[in-house]
């Protein structure tokens, strides 16, 4: 079953990427440059969505300071792919080392994620989330505090190293691991420390593993989307990995449903476009009556459309449901 | 027989209240064990000490002539101890299967590269673990719900699930906690020969608490009845029935 089903995805991963590529063409026109940036940043924000939803989904535990993981991932490839650049400023070739550092961002990232994990096996719920949230705010400060990635200024002058087939090509690769993941015993596992902690013990699984586990495999892939995100802003700043973002990404996890990975694709996707189509929206209202709405009032409405999502979708868009098409075999979850 | 299970001197405090009290007792290798008493008398926290839920004040716990007193629960559940418990703990989001496969996980080989990676190592294991998973479930008359989410089954199959469950970590003793809690008279009948079964069949020992009883006379070939965490009779059902100090403090009040 399996075989068949991952050529499927690939070929509708392939199909989607010509199009884009397609209605990007200046001849086509259909998508223009500031189309394109949102569509780079959309599928930044699914990679850290879908990583999140593993810890806090898929594991069951609970991280306020996502942003954190990415940051590090941000910070340390950022580093070395300027420094590399300085060295030999032939951008082209060297993407195997942008491609390295990222990977090696990941790493740090998840090496964070192991520093986390441990505290969390003592505590739950509410607690955890205000460790992470500490930690995530730990971070901020830390790299406020070093001059030697620009403290609070940021990491400047960062080799523009993602475009869209690479942040593509990432976020796939994200999407199929974690899916094989989750729907793997390993996952399966992880979704046991969620439903019932003491039960998962009692059938053998080694929760203290798991969570860690957890948290390890989110940092690293979270760590990736920062890394990518720094190679497309060209900046790394200390703000910009702040609680509002993770905040941001914890919304994007509610409201595409806790546990599905196809709910994360949709919501960090959807509501990253809705936001700026209302801003649009907005701008294109206020030139055509001539009154002045309000371009702050778009996160009004957002914030109500999503106030209205959680009220009627109370797991969220997707639930704990999958698409068809990111399911490897019929009664996994 | 030889004992399968030796608790040795186990008290329990939970703060200042002693839940159980230098308690000594042996289960034997194919038994089928019954500890009852009244409710507050310390068999769940006994069921919790022994699962490693809980580590005891004092005393010691023997697994097959091993020390276990301790351990974390799954490394006694790899060491062939599986339980039930009173009020059920289903994955009830999952299906049925996949209740089942968590179960089966610690026999599962592949690492975490292989399972991302789905390498035709870690698909072979995944096969053998659904395999293996089907057949239990067979055996169980659950095969029609495999794919089903666990919370929407009916009590008496859930009650049947996680036995299932517990058995899919291939125990050698199984510790069933009320397992007929609110069983209709089918429902207890045919688990009192599910119980047979899985002694029989399965070659595991079967250790339950019990209120009901019909089962705990009908299936129990030894008894331990607790009373206040302190142990008040011991021995074969029909002789603990007549005993005085019990008839007192659990089947008197009924008799009244």
């Amino acid at each position: 079953m399996g075989k068949l089903k991952l050529p499927q995805l690939t070929l509708v991963a392939a199909l989607l990427y010509v199009l884009i590529k397609v209605l990007s063409l200046d001849s086509v026109g259909a998508l223009n440059g500031y189309f394109m940036i949102i569509i780079n940043r959309s599928l930044i924000f699914v990679i850290l969505t879908v990583s999140l939803n593993l810890i806090n989904g898929i594991t069951g535990q609970f991280s306020l300071g996502h942003m954190g993981f990415a940051a590090v991932g941000a910070y340390v490839s950022g580093t070395i792919t300027t420094l590399v650049l300085k060295l030999s400023p032939d951008v082209v070739s060297n993407y195997p080392i942008f491609i390295g550092a990222i990977i090696l961002g990941g790493i740090g990232a998840a090496v964070a994620g192991l520093v986390i994990g441990f505290p969390s096996l003592r505590l739950k719920g509410d607690y955890l989330a205000i460790m992470t949230l500490g930690f995530g705010e730990v971070i901020r400060i830390i790299l406020n505090n070093i001059d030697y990635v620009g403290g609070p200024r940021g990491l400047l002058g960062i080799p523009k190293f993602s475009t869209f087939t690479i942040i593509y090509v990432f976020t796939f690769f994200t999407i199929v691991l974690i899916r094989n993941l989750i729907q793997s015993s390993h996952g399966r596992a992880m979704l046991a420390v969620r439903e019932n902690e003491v039960a998962a013990e009692l059938v053998g699984v080694d929760t203290t593993r798991y969570k860690v586990l957890g948290f390890v495999v989110g940092a690293f892939f979270a760590g990736i989307g920062g890394g990518l995100l720094a190679h497309l802003l060209q900046i790394a700043t200390p703000t910009q990995y702040g609680f509002y973002a993770s905040a941001l990404l914890l919304v994007y996890v509610y409201a595409g449903g806790m546990g599905s990975i196809t709910g994360s694709i949709i919501a960090a996707f959807g509501l990253t476009f809705l936001s700026q189509f209302l801003q649009l929206g907005f701008d294109s209202l206020s030139s055509i009556t001539g009154i002045n709405f309000g371009s702050e009032w778009t996160m009004v409405i957002y914030a109500l459309l999503l106030i209205l999502i959680m009220l009627y979708k109370t797991e969220g868009l997707m639930g704990m449901k999958e698409a068809k098409l990111l399911v490897i075999e019929e009664g996994t979850k | 027989m030889s004992a399968l299970l030796s608790v040795q001197n186990m008290t329990h405090y939970f703060g200042g209240l002693r839940a159980v009290s230098n308690f000594t007792f042996d289960v034997p290798e194919g038994a089928i064990y019954g500890l009852i008493g009244p409710n507050g008398s310390g068999k769940t926290t006994t069921f919790n000490l022994i699962t490693g839920i809980y580590r005891p004040t004092e005393g010691k716990i023997l697994f097959d002539g091993r020390e276990i007193t301790g351990y974390r629960p799954y490394r006694i559940v790899h060491r062939g101890v599986a339980r039930t418990f009173q009020n059920l703990r289903i994955f009830g989001n999952l299906s049925v299967l996949d209740n089942i496969r968590i179960a089966r996980h610690f026999n599962f080989k592949a690492g975490l590269f292989g399972s991302l990676l789905r390498t035709p190592g870690a698909l072979k294991e995944e096969k053998k673990v659904r395999e293996e998973s089907m057949q239990l479930l067979e055996v169980m008359h659950l095969q029609n719900r495999a794919l089903e989410d666990a919370k929407n089954l009916p009590y008496g199959e859930l009650r049947r699930l996680e036995i299932a469950r517990a058995l899919a970590t291939k125990p050698r003793l199984i510790l069933l906690d009320e397992p007929a809690a609110g069983m209709n008279p089918k429902e207890v009948s045919d688990l009192m020969d599910l119980i047979r079964r899985i002694r029989d069949e399965f070659k595991v020992t079967v250790f339950l608490i019990e209120h009901h009883m019909k089962v705990v006379m009908g299936i129990c070939e030894r008894l331990k009845v607790l009373d206040f965490g302190e142990t008040i009779a011991e021995g074969l059902p029909e002789a603990v029935g007549k005993d005085p100090k019990v008839l007192e403090a659990y089947l008197g009040k009924r008799g009244a």
